[in-house]
């Protein structure tokens, strides 16, 4: 009786110990930093910093191959929220990249949509609904803005639309630092320049 | 030498252990549904079944054995068995995180695999010694990838083919699957045990 508890208690041990130690050994990191970063990324996964999505530019500025202002729809706030987390210097955006534009999303002109499915195909996150010679249509509450699905149609029935601001949209300017919000310094400015 | 070649052959082709011992039935049907993840599966437990069959003899051996322990046997392996399913997996994921995300949820349902409790116990109770356990696990593991990558293969034809009413489904797979377990019949008396 007490050799089989031994017995077995001293196998439990050793595959303890061995399954602990290999899973120190064999840990799989996720880099910490990748993560941070990518979240502080607009997620347009729009490809305009010249890497196939947010997450391996993300990985990239980790490495240090990228530098952080190749980001246009993150726009200067994207920036300086990198530069704080990188201890960077806060630099311009990267006019090769694109400019900073209003957010927006595209509508279809389904009176001329042809059903190609080419806008389908470009889109990266999977915001156009629609089957071959049926018309497409794009889910407004998921498109990001990227405008990548405009040059492959082949008919330009894609249209930008800036998000208009209503109920659904309005939001507050995001506080500065000091807790004073975005309208109100620009306010603050205005008055200034009086 | 002509010893392992008949172990082999044996665990490959006359004692199949799925078709004609009947071990390891449930991933037989449940992931020969596409040749791919058959594969995968089968890759997976090919090393687990070599690995626990040799684990499983040093632990009866050189700790059940010089204690008198026997009737532990079937609790201890399935514990090394265990064991070795979550060192694979871990060093799976960490060498190649692509195997490791095509085998996804098989390679931890390797634990409950019969075929891999029956290998071990089968160790025993043929008495074979350490070279021989391990080519009898690795045989045992080629046997039953060879006929689950066959079948996955037959079941990706049948998909497309056209199959009478009463028999769609897990009917004409399990019709299938009766019929290859009579072809590897026809191996037996190839070789003797």
């Amino acid at each position: 009786m007490l050799s089989a508890i031994l017995v077995v208690g001293l196998l439990a041990t050793i595959f303890g110990i061995v399954l602990g130690f290999s899973a120190v050994k064999f840990k799989v990191q996720g880099d910490p930093l990748v993560e941070k970063i990518d979240k502080l990324l607009p997620q347009t996964q729009c490809g305009q910093c010249g890497y196939p999505g947010c997450k391996p530019y993300a990985a990239a500025i980790a490495n240090e191959a990228a530098e952080i202002n190749q980001c246009p729809p993150g726009g200067e706030q994207t920036i300086q929220d990198l530069a704080a987390l990188l201890n960077r210097e806060i630099i311009p955006l990267n006019p090769e990249n694109g400019a900073e534009k209003e957010k927006s999303v595209v509508i279809i002109d389904e009176e001329t949509c042809i059903g190609c499915t080419l806008c389908i195909q470009a889109c990266p996150i999977d915001a156009i609904v629609g089957a071959a010679k049926q018309m497409h249509t794009i889910i407004e509450s998921e498109c990001t803005g990227c405008d990548l699905c405009i040059p492959p149609c082949p008919v330009d029935c894609i249209i930008i639309t800036p998000i208009k601001k209503d109920l659904t949209t309005w939001q507050w300017a995001k506080p500065t630092e000091l807790g004073i919000n975005n309208s109100d310094k620009q306010a603050q400015v205005a008055t200034d320049d009086q | 030498m002509k010893e392992f070649a008949l172990i082999l052959i044996s665990t490959v082709l006359v004692n199949n252990f799925v078709l004609v011992k009947f071990l390891g039935l449930c991933p037989f049907m449940g992931v020969s549904k596409k040749l791919e993840t058959a594969t995968g599966m089968a890759l997976a437990t090919t090393f687990v079944l070599t690995l626990s069959s040799i684990a499983s003899y040093l632990v009866n051996t050189y700790l059940l054995a010089p204690f008198e322990l026997e009737y532990l046997r079937t609790i201890t392996f399935i514990l090394v068995i265990a064991a070795v399913v979550q060192v694979t997996e871990m060093i799976v994921h960490k060498t190649s995180p692509l195997l490791y995300q095509v085998l996804g949820i098989y390679l931890p349902l390797i634990t409950t695999n019969c075929a891999v409790l029956g290998v071990a116990l089968l160790n025993v109770q043929t008495e074979y010694n350490f070279l021989q356990s391990a080519t009898y696990g690795f045989g045992a593991a080629v046997g039953f990838s060879m006929v689950l990558i066959l079948f996955s293969a037959i079941r990706e034809r049948l998909a497309a083919s056209d199959v009478p009413m009463p028999f769609q489904g897990p009917a004409i797979a399990l019709i299938t699957a009766g019929l290859m377990s009579m072809a590897f019949m026809g191996f037996s008396g190839l070789v003797k045990g």
